[in-house]
């Protein structure tokens, strides 16, 4: 899932210095499940947004809701009874994705509550790491099941490099040296021979190239 | 400052600090008139939305009361509203309000004194800060009802 975190409580006052009246919308996808934009933070990030306000001598009134998810148009659309004429700013708690959708579907001064951090998964609770890049063309079946594009800190196809010690990454010795998680990983499975194939130079036209990338389904298109 | 009274709410875990409240009692131990007393299940039911909403209505000050570390009814509730009402403080700091007007204390369910004096030191604490900013610039705190004009909706869901 996507994850992400809260902006500073002084960056997001300040994106709405001038509102009177906001509409906080939450997001009930992938940041309610990193705790960074569900139900709960969202009236948190209201109620603290009023309390320094109120200090300030310059009220605010807020408006909370939140949707299943603001990445899907039908969602969306059920803000539309609550952006009402009087709502001066719309503070949106979902990804990059959601406030983006958010902007286009209304007229309004749309602005990020968080930060979106990367695709990643749950470690333990209220810990988080990264797992994929979105790289647009997946090797995971050459390496055992551990992304080297992310894993690896310099993103290489044809590891180890010479600064991996001890199961380690030079780059960082907290971190696990990718490169020795695939070999140990294709050792367990008896498939070490895969490291023995060269890995040409990624395609990465497949990546952050030419545009925004688009994914079309003619089989579940309703048009 | 000197007439200022201060509103305190007090989040009492029902196994340690609502025990230890009625032991005051029965011990006839005198404590501040400040302190209003809200019973919980568990400190852990302690959610930072709730603390703020508190300082939002009205309060001067906040605690949490949790059982002794280790001696949770429910093993780890109280570790974790140590660590909610650490980060209420942090959201406090930010606000400007200040984190020192809310906190967490442990005690046991035989410590009726112990809860009586925990009184006594926060309303000290409290009354030394003063009122908190919110109280200061509007003076009557809000009603009950006629708190702030926001509403919480879930849309999406059966709609
Ligand atoms: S190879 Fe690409 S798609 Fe596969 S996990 Fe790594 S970054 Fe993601
Ligand atoms: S030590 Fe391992 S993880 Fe670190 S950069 Fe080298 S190959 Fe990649």
């Amino acid at each position: 899932m996507i994850i992400a975190e809260a902006k500073p409580l002084a960056e997001v006052a300040g994106l709405i210095n001038d509102a009177q009246k906001i509409l906080v919308v939450g997001c009930g996808g992938c940041v309610t499940v990193c705790l960074a934009g569900g139900e709960k933070e969202t009236g948190i990030l209201a109620a603290a947004l009023r309390m320094l306000r109120k200090k300030e001598g310059n009220p605010l009134e807020t408006v909370e809701v939140t949707l299943t998810r603001q990445c899907d148009p039908e969602y969306v659309d059920m803000l539309a009874k609550y952006v009402t004429d009087d709502i001066d700013a719309i503070v949106s708690l979902a990804c990059g994705v959601g406030v983006q959708f958010l902007a286009e579907r209304y007229p309004k001064w749309v602005v990020p509550a968080l930060n979106t951090k990367f695709a990643g998964a749950t470690i333990e609770h209220g810990v988080w790491e990264e797992r994929c890049g979105l790289c647009g063309e997946c090797i995971l079946h050459k390496t055992g099941g551990i992304c080297p594009v992310i894993r690896c800190s310099k993103s290489i196809l044809n590891g180890p490099c010479g600064g991996s010690q001890n199961g380690k990454c030079e780059v960082n010795p907290e971190t696990p040296c990718a490169w020795q998680l695939i070999y140990d990983r294709l050792k367990t499975l008896g498939k070490l021979d895969l490291l023995l194939e060269i890995q040409p130079p990624k395609d990465w036209s497949k990546s952050r190239d030419g545009g925004p990338r688009k994914v079309v389904r003619e089989d579940v298109r309703l048009a | 400052m000197q007439d200022f009274e201060p509103k305190i709410v007090a989040f009492c875990c029902y196994y340690c600090a609502y025990s230890a409240a009625d032991l005051a009692g029965s011990l006839r131990l005198q404590y501040p008139a400040n302190i209003r007393v809200i019973e919980m299940p568990c400190s852990g039911k302690t959610d930072v939305r709730v603390l703020l909403e508190a300082f939002e209505k009205g309060a001067d000050g906040v605690y949490v009361l949790g059982c002794m570390e280790g001696d949770c009814h429910f093993l780890k509730g109280n570790y974790r509203a140590k660590r909610r009402v650490k980060q209420a403080k942090k959201i406090l700091d930010e606000i400007g309000i200040g984190g020192e007007r809310l906190e967490m204390y442990n005690l046991s369910a035989a410590m009726g004194p112990r809860f009586a004096e925990i009184a006594q030191e926060f309303t000290e604490r409290i009354k030394k800060l003063g009122p908190s900013p919110l109280n200061k610039n509007y003076p009557p705190p809000p009603k009950e009802g006629e708190g702030h004009k926001g509403n919480s909706t879930k849309a999406g869901e059966g709609e």
